[in-house]
């Protein structure tokens, strides 16, 4: 029921902080704090008590933290059936963590219709929920569609400048391979219909079915796509520089710390299980363009004067480590590219925060027009500094941990594309120092007068360094957390259907 | 005639007897609110009347001309509820254009009625007949309020190319009967003729011949010339008549014709079929591209539309797929019918100050969010449930759509869908963005009829696209009652 309620309080609170507006013009924004302080508390006790969770499959208690299935479309076989396991109970946490920075990021950045805005805030936050604990594969389509409209709201009526191109390009290229996903999506279940004579789309019935293998081959890659392309990993990224550079910060904070994920998770969860065969197949396809996009995020990145631009392309750079870890698919891989996924959910949603600040005080993004911040607010510089270190992957820090735990896993499986990925740790560096240096660093110009951070921005940016902290020296927590269903969805792939079927529940 | 037959006949008869008390009471006191009243409440007894005789009555038919059974009461309930919620929205657009506004709801009902006698034909009398007074009832609909050359072209337009279209279907139709001797769609399906030379030669042409007419009424490409003119010279409520009533009854007969007669067993008549929609996606998508005005955009849309429904009636074709091919149909053209009636209901409401032209370029539009927030609400869902987002029934209605051609292995047609769907997102999105810009829109005030039929509208079609089980399980039935 938790994931539910969690929903369900969004739901509601994005209604109530829209109508808030009439009442007064500051009360959006609370009522939008106040419920991701609710979804949170609500979330809170699944880490106290959580129930004793294996990883054997068949073996009893199963994984899974929580089930539950109501009747939806009967037609059809499609049910309300959100389940629970470590890795969506992290990601969910994660959300709803991002969406208060995100609404703390914004506190004074809008100010025409915050109802509204704070409205399509929560509302994203309802669909990446959804995307994260159903495991109905109409309702998992239902949920990844859901949260691109308020998303594109949000772009498209407090973007900057150039608004109207970026939101478009980003809802055209999730929607139209989302269409992809959902013809899959539709083969799949029907074939499997022919086959068994039961129409579901459950992915417990899904999994396991047993469809030619060139089929499913085919099948396979309308999932690919429509994750790769979230991901994004090149040839599918360009939505994204724009999408990103364009949205308000809490935006950027949401599409690069959470959205992202969802592609992620995606290939984690449905593209490498349902169709193991077929995913092995393209292992080192896949693999290989993850590397592209670890080496060309980064020289892209490296190009950028736009620091928003900057850290989107990074994000393509960092995805890439994600893409290569699923696809080598062992579990030290699984393991770094989920640690990967929390840390650049802390990592990028700070630096856009960052970027947003810097706009927001000195009406550009340039960083030709920057340059010797520090001097005018240290505290800044010190925040940027801690998670640009971060970002390139400084040992002791939660990156590091992900993308070295990548780069293990993947040199048992393809040696030459981890030598690729490997450059991007330096690349990394480089693109990351010399923002650093462009921005914070250099000569202080004399008659500026700029505030430093505050308390209210205190208090997003020191869980996300105390939350980094923590996953580079003690990753253990997280580990404890999701291996149970790292190792089960791997054993899905590994071992023969007779084994598990019928025990998945 | 027996009472039982009477009996099955009573929706039509009870809507003909309301044109009759319609048409009294306009000779007698030209009341526009009184007409429009009579008229809706008309249409709402005839609903009554249909779902009465759908609870009480076993399906049969009356003389060969009429059937009555489940398909054809479903289909007559579509195009009554459309017709209502028309008239609910045009009550205020005729209130403002003039005196002599009450003939308008008496056509509206005997257009009305001639979808009804299409969607209970079993008889191509009753199929010439009901097509017929559609088709006059339009063409006067749509130069009605005269106002001025402009709805005057159209009304032209639409009537010399209607009126060669249905000379196609009637030479289709002698074809058929120079063949098989009959009329009766029963009949036909059983009458035999020489598998080989002339006969089915006759068989295909004459096929292909009223497939061909009945294409230009649901204005599939190549057949399109005629949609976004007309639709941009018609006032508002008529487009969206024409849009919906009309298109729906169309379908229901030609589908029932397919089925009865069994023409999918014809793979000329699918290749044709195939090229229909697959045209009628890519060019109605394209040219939507690019229209300043919303009609225009709207009408292009509608060809993109009828050319996924379309997807869905080939998806009959194949064998065991009949069912979710018929069910895909009738679910996508409800939502449908929500989807522009409501459209157009918006254009409606937002036509209201200007008694010449009506208000559908987007500049418009602009800020709309910001000054006619719920109207703009209404607007956006409609778009979006045009582009197939969820939440809608749109959504639904694509995701059947796309079933249905997955289960009859259509690749060609449904990677046709998924690029058109992409293309359509860019205009849909167009209008949605142009009414979230920042302007000063004038005030206008929202009618209070046309207002709650609209926001009934947007409501069904949430409902619809949230908790579709109930409808989902109505066409299934449906659908399993005629085959």
């Amino acid at each position: 029921m938790t994931a539910i309620t969690v929903m369900f309080v969004l739901f509601i609170g994005g209604m109530v902080a829209w109508l808030s507006e009439r009442l007064n013009k500051d009360w959006p924004r609370w009522v939008s704090i106040g419920t991701c302080v609710l979804a949170g508390l609500i979330i809170a006790p699944l880490y106290i008590n959580t129930p004793e969770i294996h990883s054997s499959l068949g073996g009893t208690p199963s994984v899974w933290i929580e089930i539950v299935e109501y009747d939806w479309i009967p037609r059809f076989g499609i049910t309300l059936l959100f389940a629970l396991d470590g890795l969506s109970l992290i990601m969910i946490s994660l959300t709803v963590f991002l969406g208060f920075v995100a609404v703390i990021s914004s506190w004074n950045e809008i100010s025409e219709r915050s109802g509204f805005f704070q409205f399509n805030l929560l509302w994203t936050l309802v669909g990446v929920v959804g995307v994260f604990t159903s495991l109905d594969l109409f309702l998992f389509f239902f949920f990844w569609e859901v949260m691109l409209i308020p998303m594109y709201f949000l772009i498209a009526i407090w973007g900057h400048e150039n608004k109207a191109y970026a939101s478009m390009k980003f809802f055209l290229f999730t929607q139209v391979s989302g269409l992809l996903m959902l013809i899959s999506i539709l083969a799949l279940v029907l074939t499997n219909a022919h086959a068994s004579g039961v129409v579901t789309f459950s992915y417990f019935d899904l999994l396991g079915h047993e469809l030619p293998t060139d089929f499913s081959y085919w099948i396979m890659w309308g999932f690919f796509i429509a994750f790769v392309v979230k991901l994004p990993a090149f040839p599918f990224h360009p939505w994204l520089p724009d999408a990103h550079t364009q949205a308000p910060t809490a935006a950027s904070v949401l599409l690069a710390g959470i959205l992202l994920k969802t592609g992620a998770y995606g290939l984690i969860r449905f593209t490498v299980p349902l169709f193991p065969e077929a995913a092995a197949e393209i292992a080192n396809f896949a693999m290989t363009l993850g590397a592209i996009s670890i080496v060309y995020g980064a020289l892209l990145a490296f190009a950028q004067t736009d620091f928003k631009r900057l850290v989107a392309y990074s994000s393509v750079s960092h995805m890439g480590f994600v893409l290569v870890g699923v696809y080598a698919w062992n579990e030290i891989a699984l393991q770094g590219a989920v640690m990967q996924m929390i840390a650049h959910g802390f990592s990028t949603a700070a630096l856009f925060m960052m970027a947003g600040a810097l706009q927001h005080r000195l009406h550009t993004r340039d960083m030709r027009e920057m340059g010797g911040l520090w001097q005018d607010m240290p505290r800044m510089g010190a925040i940027a500094m801690f998670f640009i270190v971060a970002s390139l992957g400084m040992p002791g820090l939660g990156n590091f941990v992900g993308e070295f735990l990548v780069l293990l896993g993947a040199f048992q499986v393809n040696i030459t594309v981890t030598v690729i990925a490997a450059l991007g740790l330096i690349t990394g560096a480089i693109y990351s120092l010399i923002a650093m240096q462009r921005v914070f660093q250099g000569e202080a110009k004399p008659d500026r007068q700029l505030t430093d951070f505050g308390a209210r921005e205190m208090v997003a940016m020191i869980p996300m360094m105390i939350g980094l902290i923590w996953l580079g020296v003690y990753p253990q927590t997280i580990f404890d957390l999701v291996d149970p269903a790292l190792s089960s969805l791997h054993a899905l792939t590994t071992q023969s259907p007779d084994q598990w079927i019928g025990s998945l529940r | 005639m027996t009472s039982v037959d009477l009996l099955l006949l009573s929706p039509i008869i009870t809507l003909s007897i309301v044109i009759l008390v319609v048409m009294m009471v306009i000779a007698f006191a030209r009341n526009l609110a009184l007409t429009c009243g009579l008229s809706a409440l008309g249409l709402l007894l005839t609903l009554a009347s249909i779902v009465w005789v759908n609870t009480n009555m076993a399906a049969g038919n009356v003389t060969p001309l009429i059937i009555v059974d489940y398909y054809g009461l479903a289909f007559s309930g579509l195009v009554v509820s459309g017709s209502f919620f028309i008239c609910l929205i045009s009550y205020s657009y005729s209130a403002q254009r003039g005196e002599k506004q009450d003939e308008f709801f008496l056509l509206l009902l005997l257009a009305t009625l001639g979808g009804l006698v299409l969607a209970h034909s079993a008889h191509f009398a009753t199929f010439v007949l009901g097509l017929e007074l559609l088709g006059i009832s339009i063409y006067a609909l749509i130069s009605y309020p005269s106002r001025g050359l402009f709805s005057l072209e159209a009304a032209l337009k639409y009537l010399i190319l209607s009126g060669v279209s249905s000379a196609i279907i009637l030479f289709g139709i002698a074809l058929l009967y120079a063949v098989l001797g009959t009329m009766s769609f029963t009949e036909m399906a059983t009458n035999h003729y020489q598998e080989s030379g002339l006969d089915r030669l006759f068989i295909l042409v004459g096929c292909g011949m009223i497939l061909g007419g009945l294409s230009f009424k649901l204005s599939l490409a190549p057949f399109h010339m005629w949609t976004p003119d007309v639709y941009e010279g018609a006032p508002a409520p008529v487009t969206a008549f024409l849009a919906t009533v009309s298109k729906g009854a169309i379908f229901a007969v030609l589908m029932r014709f397919f089925i009865m007669v069994d023409s999918y067993q014809y793979e000329t008549i699918i290749n044709g079929l195939f090229w229909l929609s697959l045209i009628s996606i890519i060019v109605g998508n394209l040219l939507a591209l690019m229209q300043n005005s919303i009609k225009r955009m709207l009408a292009y849309s509608s060809i993109a539309q009828m050319g996924y429904l379309m997807v869905a009636f080939i998806a009959a074709s194949a064998i065991g797929g009949k069912q979710l091919a018929i069910e895909a149909s009738a679910f996508f053209l409800i939502a449908y019918f929500l989807t522009t009636i409501g459209a157009f209901g918006v254009i409606t409401i937002m036509s209201s100050g200007d008694a010449d032209h009506d208000t559908d370029t987007l500049e418009k539009y602009e800020g709309m969010f910001w000054q006619r927030p719920l109207l703009a609400s209404f607007f956006t869902a409609m778009l979006l449930s045009l582009a197939g987002i969820p939440l809608t029934a749109g959504f639904i209605g694509k995701f059947y759509i796309i079933a249905a051609g997955v289960g009859s292995e259509l690749w060609t047609l449904l990677i046709a869908v998924v690029v058109g769907s992409g293309i359509g997102l860019f205009y849909y999105l167009r209008v949605i963005f142009t009414m979230t810009k920042q302007s000063t829109m004038t005030e206008i005030a929202v009618p209070i009829t046309g207002g709650w039929a609209l926001a009934a509208v947007t409501l069904s079609l949430l409902v619809l696209g949230v908790y579709p089980t109930p409808v989902i399980e109505w066409v299934s039935q449906m659908a399993h009652s005629i085959l």
